[in-house]
């Protein structure tokens, strides 16, 4: 176990199997958002109520369970910075904030074109939406505290403690909204987001969603060797790695 | 086993490194300055010695007991009478009981400004307030950075007296300056040029 | 008394005579919260019936602005004068002397705003049998403002114009207590019970109680490393 995590912490290491990875991984992500795609707004069937108008559903849930779930990577990224003292958790923590902002800003700006031919308004004071408003002011701070410390190694503890700070409050945060929604629904339009999806459009819904994660993994990857090449840069290993592939 | 033994000890301040490959080991009763420029390190050597920082620092530092650290800033808040502030000292085993504070006060001259408070005195006798700490502390080891400056030539030679009492009674002084000082004790001097990073 | 808990009340003491001795950092929070809450009626116009459904939200959001705007200055004078370095070499645990000095602050900040806002809420026209749950959830709720704050301060005290910055590293983890402070008082103006609200609030000033120390205090040793 020790000996992985050091070896984990190793930038060439890192560097070598991030390219083997992304060889494979980067294709099947391609392919599999491809398909998603397609299958979810071309072919699978319209729905009764909303017409075609859910279709951006296939974009807007994926992109916001990602987007979520990335903000916890983050968390973790940032423990094993604190813990372990991984030089390559910093990196990895750096290079998860912006992609995590841009997938929660993806899922406002989908939520809203999807509430405009559903309630008729471009915002609404969903539940749903204001905790995903709430992440993406979570994301914000994390880069904006990244970018304040001149110091980078600093930052990345900073990041680090602010983000486990995050985790612990995300819960309570989610849970607060929505009892705040389910105290003022009366004055609101009432969604009922319940209801049983159908499999023909379960389906493509899941694959772009595995999809999205495959498409986190690979950008923040590539994200993460480029931040490795910078640091890197003087370094022979480097050199000669770049010059096998 | 010595009080403060640091051994290939790297300082680095984000990605550049400052100092490298030192090594500083001080016995009981050593009287040690560090010299070099301005910017070669000096404070961020005393602030890893001491141990306040701990980021970008590679090798071993062992300290046999917490030691009494006085920086640059030297932890006097100024709406408090000197009594307040000499009373609160939460590192390096400081005495706090009111007959000490005064009798340490008395030893830097300032007996009659136990009261009012510390920004309503010049700067120097400020700086005397916070070296009154010297007065009152038993810790064996001292980190002073920079004790001299802004103080007259008759504080000069009360610390410098109270630098060599320390180190004759078995204690420890490292300390940076860059005035020329008055010692009879040997004074030990570590150069930090040898060390610094390009 | 052992001489940690005497080091401890130390540290609150003497942070309770360094506010005093300087009122300004005291009363201008509520001068503030003061001013903003008349900006209301002046915005909206002067009519109870306008203003009292939306005097809880406004009460609350405004006393969280005025609690934000003291936060940066929690750790900032112990940093720049070097009282922080002392307290990390001390050999009692800087989580618990910076937990000592949270709770002057909010002795300072949070329950002298809690005791004064009855006066706020009668300007604002919020119902008379409301404004025990309004004091009720401002001296709960503070207290987890000002640990939360805490964090912030702890984290951005090494950063010039670190004011701003912390207000946006803050205000998305305030959220949860603003719903159970205006909830209550909702609930409270409409003659019904908010009390399960504020132990709800209750149970999030005692969770920052216990999870806040060790953040803050990792926050102040990486402002001092950086």
């Amino acid at each position: 176990m020790w000996t992985f995590i050091h070896k984990l912490g190793s930038p060439p290491w890192f560097y070598r199997i991030s390219g083997v990875i992304l060889r494979w991984l980067l294709p099947m992500t391609v392919l599999a958002l491809a398909v998603g795609i397609v299958w979810g707004l071309l072919y699978a069937p319209v729905d009764y109520k909303q017409g075609n108008s859910y279709r951006i559903i296939f974009i807007h849930v994926p992109a916001a369970v990602v987007a979520l779930a990335g903000y916890y990577v983050m968390a973790f990224a940032g423990a094993l910075s604190l813990i372990w003292k991984i030089k390559l958790a910093d990196t990895a923590m750096r290079a998860a904030a912006p992609v995590g902002a841009v997938l929660t800003a993806i899922a406002l700006f989908t939520g809203a074109v999807w509430g405009k031919p559903t309630w008729g308004t471009w915002w609404v004071w969903d539940a749903r939406i204001t905790s995903m408003l709430i992440l993406l002011f979570l994301y914000l701070g994390v880069v904006a505290l990244w970018d304040a410390y001149d110091n980078k190694a600093a930052a990345a503890k900073a990041c680090a403690v602010l983000s486990l700070v995050g985790t612990v409050n995300i819960p309570i945060i989610y849970k607060s909204v929505d009892w705040w929604y389910t105290l003022h629904q009366g004055a609101s339009i009432k969604f009922s987001g319940e209801s049983a999806i159908h499999s023909s459009m379960l389906y493509p819904l899941l694959l772009n969603i595995v999809a999205f994660y495959a498409l986190y993994a690979c950008v923040v990857l590539l994200n993460m060797r480029a931040q490795v090449e910078v640091d890197n840069r003087h370094a022979r290993w480097l050199v000669e790695q770049i010059g096998d592939d | 086993m010595p009080l403060l033994n640091a051994q290939d000890v790297t300082v680095s301040r984000g990605a550049r490194r400052i100092l490298e490959g030192l090594n500083l080991c001080v016995g009981e009763g050593e009287l040690w300055q560090l010299v070099g420029g301005n910017g070669i390190g000096k404070t961020s050597l005393m602030r890893v010695l001491a141990g306040v920082t701990r980021l970008g620092v590679e090798g071993d530092i062992g300290l046999r007991e917490t030691p009494l650290f006085l920086g640059h800033a030297s932890a006097i808040k100024p709406l408090l009478s000197a009594y307040d502030n000499l009373r609160w000292h939460p590192s390096g085993a400081v005495q706090a009981d009111r007959g000490a504070v005064s009798a340490a006060l008395s030893a830097v001259g300032l007996e009659h400004c136990g009261e009012s408070p510390v920004g309503q005195l010049s700067a120097g006798q400020q700086r005397r307030v916070a070296l009154a700490r010297l007065w009152l502390t038993q810790s064996k080891l001292w980190l002073l950075d920079e004790p001299f400056t802004a103080i007259d030539v008759s504080g000069a030679r009360l610390l410098e007296a109270q630098l060599q009492a320390h180190v004759a009674g078995g204690g420890s002084v490292v300390f940076s300056s860059h005035q020329p000082n008055q010692f009879s004790t040997e004074l030990r001097v570590f150069d930090l040029s040898e060390y610094a990073c390009d | 008394m052992t001489s940690l808990d005497r080091f401890l009340l130390g540290q609150f003491q003497r942070q309770l005579k360094l506010a005093f001795s300087r009122p300004g950092e005291i009363l201008n929070p509520i001068w503030f919260f003061m001013m903003v809450v008349a900006l209301f009626p002046l915005g909206m116009g002067p009519r109870p019936e306008q203003l009292a459904p939306l005097a809880p939200g406004i009460l609350w959001v405004v006393a969280l602005l005025s609690q934000l705007t003291v936060s940066h200055r929690l750790f900032a004078s112990d940093y720049e004068d070097g009282s922080l370095e002392q307290l990390v070499l001390s050999d009692h645990p800087l989580a618990l002397s910076a937990l000592a000095q949270v709770l002057a602050h909010w002795v300072v900040s949070g329950v002298t705003l809690a005791l004064l806002s009855p006066l706020f809420a009668v300007v604002l026209a919020l119902p008379s049998e409301a404004i025990t749950t309004l004091v009720a959830s401002l001296l709960i709720g503070t207290l987890g403002l000002s640990l939360i704050g805490a964090i912030g301060a702890a984290l951005t005290v090494g950063i010039r114009r670190g004011a701003l910055l912390l207000s946006l590293l803050i205000i998305p983890l305030y959220v949860p207590v603003l719903i159970f402070g205006t909830s209550a008082v909702v609930e409270a103006s409409r003659g019904d019970d908010g009390s399960a609200w504020l132990a709800l609030m209750g149970a999030w000033a005692i969770a920052s109680l216990i999870l806040a120390p060790p953040a803050i205090s990792a926050g102040l040793k990486i402002s001092l490393d950086a």
